[in-house]
């Protein structure tokens, strides 16, 4: 039977992937945001996951306003990184895992949420740069990934407690799938951060400290969150947390934090990273 | 009944509701068209023919024009299409954002360095003036 053991949260700053694939991790202005993920690098190479399912969010990428679709779940063999504008990041081509990606979706809609099927998509910095953080520059990565891409860019978004809800069906959906595997999910974006607007570089220290410290053992209290709290108090696109929210779902009841790690500012935006390891 | 927009008290802020994308659309997809090298090209070329090409309104041209992103986001354009624009003149997240808020980029890293802008005085339209 398929396991998701663990969920990682973490921010993707597409800023950060540039600073890994031009080699300057180590200047002053990086060091500080890359030694939080010292201990992550040495731990996944430990835990070896099978798949990564990965809750990221294309950022006018691969969804154009041609279609939008509030849930996405990436069911091909592989996936391109994209050319955001300025040429593809050098990254690895990303290996679906289309067995189990299937499997989840007719599971995760038999459940009552209608899962739009992407089998073919180029996938931007919001999924490749959080491999990067957790893997470094391998020729290859090392796992198969199943990217989910949640709308967080046009209004309505989804709801806290839909992407909590979500994750929860998420969790049923692997726990029945029959091939032995070792999952884990990401959630990724955030946190406060905005990029438009005369408030542009509003960051929320305070308020991002304290979803990291409800993660664990709260989440029904962030589940609660409305979306005008996220952009009065985080920024217009600390909304992205929301996806932190599918991924503490899809962990079960119980939870273990493992590691955390906060740094402001990387480029806009303030990077929050946890690691959360699943007990039930 | 109108849909609740209980984010319109926001200071300094647009969100990309129903109303903008639908004001929007084809400004966006006018960025988006940039994803392309060849229209890239194109576009740098003579920017006011490439404009002429899409049925935006003529101030959104004129925005675009004078990458002018406030008046932009105020037209419907969102920040990651507009993304689009600044990419290709060569130009960071920072310096959009820096250019949006009328500091120089210089004190807006700055800021950003020292932590951000507080949301202290930041949360309503009107608080503490």
């Amino acid at each position: 039977m398929a396991r998701i053991t663990a969920g990682i949260g973490a921010s993707h700053v597409p800023l950060i992937g540039r600073a890994i694939d031009t080699g300057d991790t180590q200047s002053d202005y990086w060091k500080p945001l890359f030694d939080g993920f010292d201990f992550t690098k040495k731990w996944i190479a430990e835990e070896k996951p099978d798949v990564i399912f990965l809750v990221y969010n294309d950022h006018a990428t691969a969804f154009s306003l041609d279609m939008v679709p509030t849930f996405a779940i990436g069911c091909a063999e592989e996936f391109a990184p994209a050319d955001e504008g300025f040429g593809a990041r050098p990254v690895p081509m990303v290996e679906g895992a289309p067995d189990l990606a299937w499997h989840v979706a007719q599971s995760v809609i038999q459940q009552d949420f209608d899962l739009t099927i992407v089998n073919k998509m180029d996938v931007d910095h919001g999924l490749t740069v959080p491999l990067s953080l957790m893997y470094g520059q391998p020729k290859k990565w090392p796992v198969k990934v199943i990217p989910f891409a949640v709308n967080v860019v046009v209004y309505p978004t989804p709801s806290g407690r839909r992407c909590y809800n979500l994750g929860k069906a998420i969790r049923n959906a692997v726990e029945s799938f029959d091939e032995d595997l070792n999952v884990q999910i990401w959630g990724t974006g955030g946190m406060s951060h905005q990029l438009q607007g005369p408030r542009a570089g509003l960051i929320n220290q305070e308020w991002d400290k304290r979803f990291l410290d409800r993660l664990a053992d709260k989440p029904e209290e962030l589940a609660d969150i409305a979306h005008v709290e996220y952009i009065r108090e985080t920024g217009s696109e600390g909304i992205e947390m929301v996806m932190w929210l599918v991924m503490r779902g899809a962990l079960g009841d119980n939870v273990t934090e493992l590691h955390r790690h906060y740094h402001v500012p990387a480029s806009n935006t303030a990077v929050g990273h946890i690691i959360l390891e699943s007990q039930s | 009944m109108a849909l609740d927009k209980p984010y319109k008290d926001v200071p300094g802020t647009t969100i990309f509701d129903s109303e903008m994308a639908r004001k929007g659309y084809h400004l966006n997809q006018f960025c988006m068209s940039l994803m392309k090298a060849e229209n890239r090209a194109r576009f740098k070329a003579d920017e006011r023919a490439y404009l002429s090409e899409w049925p935006m309104s003529e101030e959104q041209r004129q925005a675009v024009l004078d990458r002018d992103y406030n008046a932009m986001l105020a037209l419907g354009g969102n920040i990651y299409f507009l993304a689009k624009i600044f990419s290709s003149d060569g130009k960071s997240f920072q310096y959009a954002a820096a250019l949006m808020t009328g500091m120089s980029e210089e004190d807006y890293k700055a800021m950003m360095v020292s932590g951000g802008r507080s949301p202290d005085g930041n949360r309503y339209i009107g608080e503490g003036t």
